[in-house]
């Protein structure tokens, strides 16, 4: 079966994220005065080929662990199968 | 026998010329390896030139960590060789696992281009075994993923195994403990924001860095009569 995924890369909770700081800045210039806690990670989109729900998931937590984030400075989240396509 | 310093190439370094002309430049022979070949052929020392090392790409390193010559470049590390990571160079080697941590983005997401002082903070390396510590040199940066960071363990760990080898005297990306650079546990590879290839000639501002390649050189000849 094909899968598709989608991996959200998020940078680790006490990493300075200075994109999303600097998003953050710009807005009260546009009016969006309500804004906050603006934190900027990156989101991607492939499909797994595997014979079942639980070892594509295991594949593609491998693929996270081993490229798709540094544990060092990023945390990801997975969503696998439906919770991919509505995302 | 003079000393030959690989110069690993990927698709986007741009310091390479800068590195074996700094070399040669010091009396050793240069030789740039290709990040496709599986062997780096016969070299005492290697160097992972700054630049943009496959577009950095999902981050800098991420994918050079993977490409042919890194595994070679493991066992050559993992023998006891001398390697060193200049700038882009750094995070393939923190990519790797080779050095520990990570390099974030600069504090105040600002790139940073410019000539910075740097104190030498451990002379038992393969980048500064020649250097004398309190050694203050000048060497420009250029970077904008140079903001060390690690656990609050390894980075314990760095300190009480003086493996931080150089600070800056004034941070200019928001790096922890004001580290410029640091080298493994064997001491044998190191990785460095600043450039030191770029300090090498009087025209450019500052020769400091052939004190830093010059340790290099020597570590690698010392390997080579042992």
């Amino acid at each position: 079966m094909r899968f598709p995924v989608l991996v959200e890369v998020r940078l680790r909770p006490g990493i300075a994220d200075p994109a999303g700081a600097t998003i953050q800045r710009a807005l009260p210039a546009l009016g969006f005065d309500g804004v906050a806690d603006v934190r900027v990670g990156k989101a991607i989109r492939f499909t797994v080929e595997a014979a079942d729900e639980v070892t594509a998931r295991r594949q593609v937590e491998e693929l996270c662990e081993r490229m798709l984030a540094n544990p060092v400075i990023e945390d990801t989240e997975v969503f696998l199968g439906e919770t991919a396509d509505i995302r | 026998m003079s000393t030959t310093v690989g110069v690993v190439v990927f698709p986007g370094s741009n310091c390479e010329h800068d590195v074996v002309e700094a070399v040669t430049g010091l009396g050793a022979g240069a030789l740039l390896v290709w990040h496709g070949d599986r062997s780096l052929g016969d070299v005492d020392a290697i160097v992972l030139p700054g630049g943009f090392a496959h577009g950095d790409y999902l981050r800098p390193g991420a994918i050079a960590r993977f490409s042919p010559i890194m595994s070679a470049v493991s066992d050559f590390a993992a023998a006891g060789g001398p390697v060193v990571g200049i700038c882009n160079g750094f995070q393939v080697l923190t990519e790797a696992h080779l050095l520990p941590g990570a390099l974030q983005k600069n504090a105040g997401s600002r790139f940073v281009c410019a000539p910075t002082e740097l104190v030498v903070a451990s002379a038992q390396s393969a980048l500064t075994c020649a250097t004398d510590v309190g050694e203050v040199l000048r060497l420009p940066v250029n970077h904008f993923e140079g903001n060390y960071t690690c656990s609050p363990e390894t980075l314990a760990e760095l300190q009480a195994e003086d493996r931080v080898v150089l600070r800056y005297v004034n941070n200019p990306n928001g790096s922890m403990d004001d580290i410029a650079g640091v080298c493994s546990a064997a001491r044998n590879v190191v990785g460095l924001m600043p450039h030191p290839e770029r300090a090498c000639d009087p025209l450019l501002g500052s020769e400091d860095g052939r004190r830093l390649l010059r340790s290099l050189l020597v570590a690698a000849g010392s390997r080579i009569a042992a």
